[in-house]
Formats: structure tokens, sequence, C-alpha cells
């Protein structure tokens, strides 16, 4: 895929364009990466950016790092993905580390303690949702029910390791998705 | 065991099984860091987990969060780098395979493969941090609360945490 690349941007261009991604994404940041990405910057085609980011969900890791990591090192080799990834990170974790700081700070205050438990509650609710979302395509077709099914059982009820899963699961997902 | 690098591989053996993303591992995070390491309570865990959420950026940035708490700045940065540096390589080299197989069978498969149990994988996260976080009734309607405004609203995930934290404040 490198040779799609027409004009190679310089790690300062990588650092200040996933810098910019990286501070407005709130929850998640595949939108805003998409849209300075293809509309504003217009570094890559959409369908550019489908293939390459339909890639970093399929690959193990934090998607969106994934994506930087690899459109980064597209432009700069490993100089150029360490400039993309840092600048996407950096805000967000020096933002996070603050926080992280002060909740470690005033974890005993019963103030803190209140809200900081409310909203893991809320939290808890908002991947729950996202769970079910990412699990209703899977609901369609009995081969997937089993599979999902088995997955839960085996990490919820079995409380068996991720290798231990991903190793039993994924041939027998394979050998049911393999079909004419 | 030098508690930088412990940090550093483990997320790193973490990221390369996070098939659907860091999500998907919770349960294998809370595994490590609580059953086998007691770094942290998994209430704590659920508690991390939600700042992590209300800050912005990645949301893999719980391993931050984590890495801080038990070895500071130096921590932090370890399991970043982990969970960053290995998964990223991986994808470098199937890139270009990828692309090369676009539209391969063996590749629609594959995928169509890793779709349920990655949702399984995801599911079973939300189990575990509900279990975690919800205490008490109080707190199990905020979840389902903030499961539904998610399911059937397009409102911010920040104005949920937000009436969590109000909630959570007010109630209990």
């Amino acid at each position: 895929m490198t040779t799609d690349v027409t004009r190679k941007l310089d790690n300062r261009s990588l650092f200040i364009g996933f810098f910019q991604i990286g501070i407005v994404g709130f929850g998640g940041v595949l939108a805003v990466a998409r849209r300075a990405v293809v509309e504003e910057r217009k570094w890559l085609t959409a369908t550019e950016f489908s293939e390459l980011f339909s890639l970093c969900q399929f690959m193990p890791g934090a998607n969106i790092t994934n994506f930087a990591f690899a459109f980064g090192s597209r432009h700069g080799g490993l100089r150029g993905a360490a400039a993309a990834v840092s600048g996407l990170l950096a805000a967000p974790l020096v933002i996070v580390l603050i926080m992280g700081a002060l909740f470690q700070q005033y974890a005993t205050v019963p103030l803190v303690q209140h809200s900081v438990r409310g909203m893991a509650a809320a939290a808890a609710g908002l991947i729950a949702a996202t769970a079910i979302k990412m699990a209703l395509p899977s609901v369609k077709q009995l081969r997937s029910v089993l599979v999902l099914a088995a997955a839960v059982g085996l990490v919820v009820g079995f409380h068996l390791s991720l290798p231990v899963t991903m190793l039993a699961l994924l041939p027998v997902s394979v050998a049911l998705a393999w079909r004419p | 065991m030098n508690l930088l690098g412990d940090l550093f591989t483990l997320f790193a053996k973490l990221s390369l099984l996070a098939v659907g993303g860091v999500n998907s591992t919770v349960p294998a995070i809370i595994r490590m860091v609580v059953d086998q390491r007691h770094w942290i309570t998994t209430r704590q865990f659920s508690q991390l987990f939600a700042i992590a959420q209300a800050a912005p950026g990645p949301n893999m940035l719980i391993v931050a969060l984590i890495g801080q708490h038990v070895a500071g700045v130096a921590g932090a940065l370890a399991a970043t780098v982990g969970t960053v540096l290995p998964s990223g390589i991986l994808v470098l080299y199937v890139s270009n395979i990828w692309h090369r197989f676009q539209h391969a069978r063996w590749r629609r498969i594959l995928q169509a493969a890793i779709i349920p149990i990655t949702g399984g994988l995801i599911l079973s996260a939300a189990y575990v941090l509900v279990r975690a976080a919800d205490t008490g009734w109080v707190l199990a309607l905020v979840t389902v609360t903030s499961t539904l405004l998610c399911l059937t609203t397009r409102l911010h995930p920040l104005w949920l945490l937000a009436g969590g934290l109000l909630a959570g404040l007010i109630f209990t």
C-alpha cells in the first residue's frame, strides 16, 4: 500500500495532525480521525481510509493508535509512526494523568468517592451499550450466536484467560464461517 | 521483577490479543492486575475506567491510569508504549498482505470469524464492569439509564458520565 502515497508528510505535520485529532476526540476518535484525515487534510481518500481502518479494527490493539502507527510509518518509517502516535496521545495522556493524580489524591474524600462511583456506573452503561451494538449483527446467524455465547461463557463463566479463549474459539469460528 | 518491565510486557501481551480494541481485554486486564498482581481492586478498576472514558482521546488510556497507579508517570508511559508498540508493528507487517488479498476469500472468512468473538469479548467486558460498578440499586439504575440513553439517543457520552456523577453525588 506504500505505493498509494503520493506526497510524503514530514514528522512535524504528522505530529500536529494527530495532535488535533487526539485533543478533540471524546469517547472514541474514529469519527474525528476520519473527518480530519479524509475531509480536512485530504491525506487519504475515503476508500483508502476505510481500507486502512478496517485493517486496524481487525488487527489486535487499540484501533486508532494502530491507525496512527501505520499511517505515520508510511510517511516517515518508524520515526513517522512515533510522531503520529505521540501526537495523537500527547494531550489526552497529560489530561488523563492529571485526572488520575487528582483522583488518587482525593480518593478518600466522600464527595469524590460518591461522584466517581456514579460516573463508573454510567461508564459501565456506556460499554454495555457499545457491547450490545457490537453483538447485534452476530445475532442474525446461528453460528455467530454460538461463538458469541461461547466467548462469554469461557471468559465470564469459566474464567479462562484471553489467550486460551482465543485459541479455543478462533478455529471453531473460522470453521463455522467456512461455507460456500 | 522490574515493575516497569512487567507493566510493559503485560500490556504488550494483552494488546496483541485485543481483537476489537482494548475494551475487549477488560476481563483479562482485571484478571492480571486485580486477581494475580493485586495492584488495584475491581472497584478501583471500574473507577479508573470511568476516568479514562471522561478524558478526551482514545479509550485505551485506561492502561495509562493503571500504570500511573502502580508506578507513577513512568508506569503510565510503560503501559502505554506496551499497548501501542507491538500491535502497531504487527499492523505494519500485515498491512501489505492485507491489501494484496483484498478480495481473497480467506480474508472475508477470517473477518467474519472474528466479529462474533469480538462481540462476545466486549459483552464479557461489559458484564464484568457492570458487576464491579453497581454496588447498589441506585448505581444499577444509573447503569441501565446510561445504557438505554446511549442506545436510543445521540446524546454525547460526556453528558451521561456527568449525569452518573451527579446521581452518585446526590443519591449515594
